[in-house]
């Protein structure tokens, strides 16, 4: 992002990089951003492996077709794996631009004065 | 004879190696008739690729032109190459043929492949592109001593390049045997050359480009059959699936099955078969899947090709989205084949019964039942294109480990010049190449089925432990890094000997010492377990200056700030 562009040179930001570390903003930043990520990183384990643990333990739930269709419930429990994922990615994305991005342009600005 | 297709795809099943699939294209291939459209339309690729070779030659001027095409890949277009290097020729003819046999079982390695993808996104990319500049050890040894962990991250890129890459020559031996009717060794040595005159004259432009092209082409290709599968059941896909089970059901009761079996085998296609043997295996194989993706080198020196880390983060949604769309589009196809390819004696070989030119050909079949033998051509033409590219972005992760990391951080202690570096790096992709020739060859008729399993599961526990906790951990240091990454390595290499691919498939020993199918939910515990352990005991000065380091490091890799930006072209 351009926020970044303003800091070309390596190490001589006005603010310290200390003093970026106990910015209330960072802290808040890196705190709701961390949280946001492990919190994400939990759902797609958890679907994930829930999944893979199904099939290793009640392969019938996934083989059972449903109504009177051929298909069986693990087509759509298996894409829906896929998109899940695809969507969480999305998330992510979304999210960051909106809240987090302009919290970063904020800090770097500030650091460079 | 019909009747015997049964039976082979079941015995296909049966004899591959669980993980085996994954990328290289295993078992023998008979050499098929010259394929002349085939020839032509991959001679049309070599050309346009070579031309743009060209252009990016004349673009590449300094390291961070060859490393990382300058930082000035979008994050569109990053999300195609990405996308590009994990699409290769096996997770497209491997992953139908897997549906085309066992059916629902493909799907369950799908979801596998695309799962590590959110993962580098939500825990790696952003952080990645901020720390690093040409490779993954830039960041991992970013506040830590500089000599012992290069030194790690240089052999463990290369131990994993060097795996993935046999992987890929010998499939791309067996490839052009069955899809051109050339020779074996004409492969290997096609692949060499051409993907030398990418990486040494366009570096990472052309690389890149490269993997671009053939990203768009093979997604082009998958979704035209898919289409034309889904248009021949009026669009939809339970009419598809009914079709495919009845088709499972004849094909067993032709062989023998009484009707009651018939009935199950053909209904089997639409559950989980026997891709899970044991719970154990399942979990280790899937964390070798999701984690081993946010550890290979190859893909992980894309996110320093884009200019910061808002491109970095767009650039993973692309990918995550087009590996996404793929996986759904070889499901179809897969089924596709079992409806239009097991039916048609033309496909079959008339002695055996099973598929003319093995397994991994029924998506190829397909292409010709739904488009011809242009279309033919054309697919076969884009199949031998992606393990090109694949190999190329290869060769170029593991010459910048050996010019950046080796040469130019521990032999001259970061005081090489621009130029001396990047001759090293031309040198090594030369070196790298006649390797991956000579490997190729003499790889030809093993079975090197493991191979791209174990890459993934050395990268799950080799560098992705490395990589997390030098990053989020304040407490890791030096000493702990070099210690828990070359255990996890060295564990996941010793137990894939020990597996059943390896000690009963390879060596032709009668039961496995280590009986699970992947070692990573043993190897990465350990790894992280060992870097936190020994970080927690480690007193040496050089541990104050790790840990006093992170400080500086973790702002950077939350804002940016410093982060080495886009050079100006």
């Amino acid at each position: 992002m351009k926020g970044h562009e303003d800091v070309e040179s390596e190490n001589d930001t006005a603010m310290s990089l200390a003093e970026i570390a106990s910015d209330p903003r960072y802290r808040e930043l890196v705190r709701r951003r961390a949280r946001f990520g492990w919190i994400l990183t939990g759902v797609m384990l958890v679907v994930f492996f829930g999944f893979i643990l199904v099939i290793a333990f009640r392969k019938d739930l996934l083989a059972r077709p449903i109504g009177d269709a051929t298909t069986t419930w693990g087509i759509p429990v298996g894409l829906g794996v896929i998109l899940v994922g695809i969507v969480l990615t999305g998330l992510y994305v979304l999210r960051v631009n909106r809240d987090f991005d302009p919290m970063v342009e904020a800090i770097c600005k500030d650091a460079a004065k | 004879m019909k009747g015997g297709l049964g039976a082979a795809a079941l015995a296909l099943a049966c004899c591959l190696p669980v993980p085996a699939f994954a990328d290289a294209l295993t078992g023998q291939t008979q050499q098929q008739a010259t394929n002349w459209p085939a020839i032509l339309m991959f001679g049309v690729f070599v050309l346009a690729t070579l031309g743009i070779t060209r252009w990016a030659a004349s673009k590449t001027r300094t390291t961070a032109d060859f490393y990382t095409a300058g930082g000035g890949i979008t994050g569109f277009q990053n999300g195609l190459a990405i996308a590009g290097d994990y699409m290769s020729a096996a997770s497209f003819l491997g992953i139908s043929a897997q549906i085309f046999a066992d059916g629902y079982d493909g799907l369950i390695y799908s979801t596998g492949f695309l799962v590590g993808w959110p993962i580098i996104l939500f825990l790696l990319a952003e952080r990645l592109r901020n720390l690093g500049r040409y490779t993954f050890a830039d960041v991992a040894s970013f506040r830590f001593a500089q000599t012992p962990v290069r030194l790690f991250a240089a052999s463990s890129t290369l131990a994993v390049v060097l795996f993935y890459l046999i992987a890929q020559m010998v499939g791309a031996g067996q490839l052009i045997k069955l899809l051109f009717g050339l020779p074996y060794s004409y492969a290997v040595v096609i692949v060499g050359v051409l993907m030398t005159l990418y990486v040494l004259f366009g570096g990472m432009i052309a690389t890149t480009w490269v993997q671009i092209i053939k990203a768009v082409l093979l997604l082009g290709c998958a979704t035209l059959m898919a289409f034309a599968v889904l248009a021949s059941f009026g669009f939809s896909p339970d009419a598809l699936f009914a079709r495919a089970v009845e088709v499972k059901t004849a094909l067993a009761s032709e062989a023998g099955a009484d009707a009651a079996t018939a009935a199950a085998k053909g209904r089997s296609i639409m559950g989980p078969g026997n891709f899970i043997k044991d719970p154990v295996s399942a979990i280790s194989f899937g964390m070798a899947l999701m984690f081993g993706t946010a550890g290979l080198p190859h893909i992980l020196m894309r996110f320093f090709t884009v200019p910061d880390a808002r491109a970095a983060r767009k650039s993973v949604l692309w990918a995550t989205g087009w590996i996404g769309y793929f996986y759904i589009l070889t499901f179809i196809i897969g089924f596709g084949a079992i409806v239009m390819v097991a039916t048609e004696p033309a496909f079959l070989d008339p002695a055996t019964g099973a598929l003319r030119g093995g397994g991994n050909m029924a998506a190829l079949h397909l292409a010709d039942a739904v488009g011809g033998d242009l279309f033919l051509g054309f697919v076969c033409a884009v199949a031998f294109a992606t393990i090109l590219a694949v190999v190329a972005g290869l060769t170029l992760a593991g010459a910048s480990a050996v010019s950046h990391d080796l040469y130019a951080s521990v032999l001259r202690k970061g005081q090489a010049s621009s130029e001396d570096e990047l001759r090293v790096s031309r040198r090594t992709v030369l070196v790298l190449a006649v390797v991956a020739i000579l490997l190729g060859v003499l790889f030809e008729n093993q079975n090197v089925a493991f191979m791209v399993s174990l890459a993934f599961a050395l990268a799950a526990s080799g560098n992705f432990p490395v990589l997390l906790l030098s990053v989020l951990w304040k407490g890791c240091t030096t000493r702990g890094i070099v210690w828990g990454g070359s255990i996890g390595l060295t564990v996941a290499l010793v137990l894939t000997v020990l597996s059943p691919a390896v000690w009963v498939s390879v060596l032709g020993h009668d039961t496995a010492i280590f009986p699970f199918t992947s070692p990573t939910l043993f190897s990465m515990p350990l790894a992280f377990f060992t870097i936190w352990l020994v970080s927690r005991l480690d007193r040496s000065g050089r541990a104050a200056v790790d840990r006093g380091g992170y400080l500086e490091q973790r702002v950077r890799s939350e804002t940016g700030i410093g982060a080495a930006t886009a050079s100006t072209h």
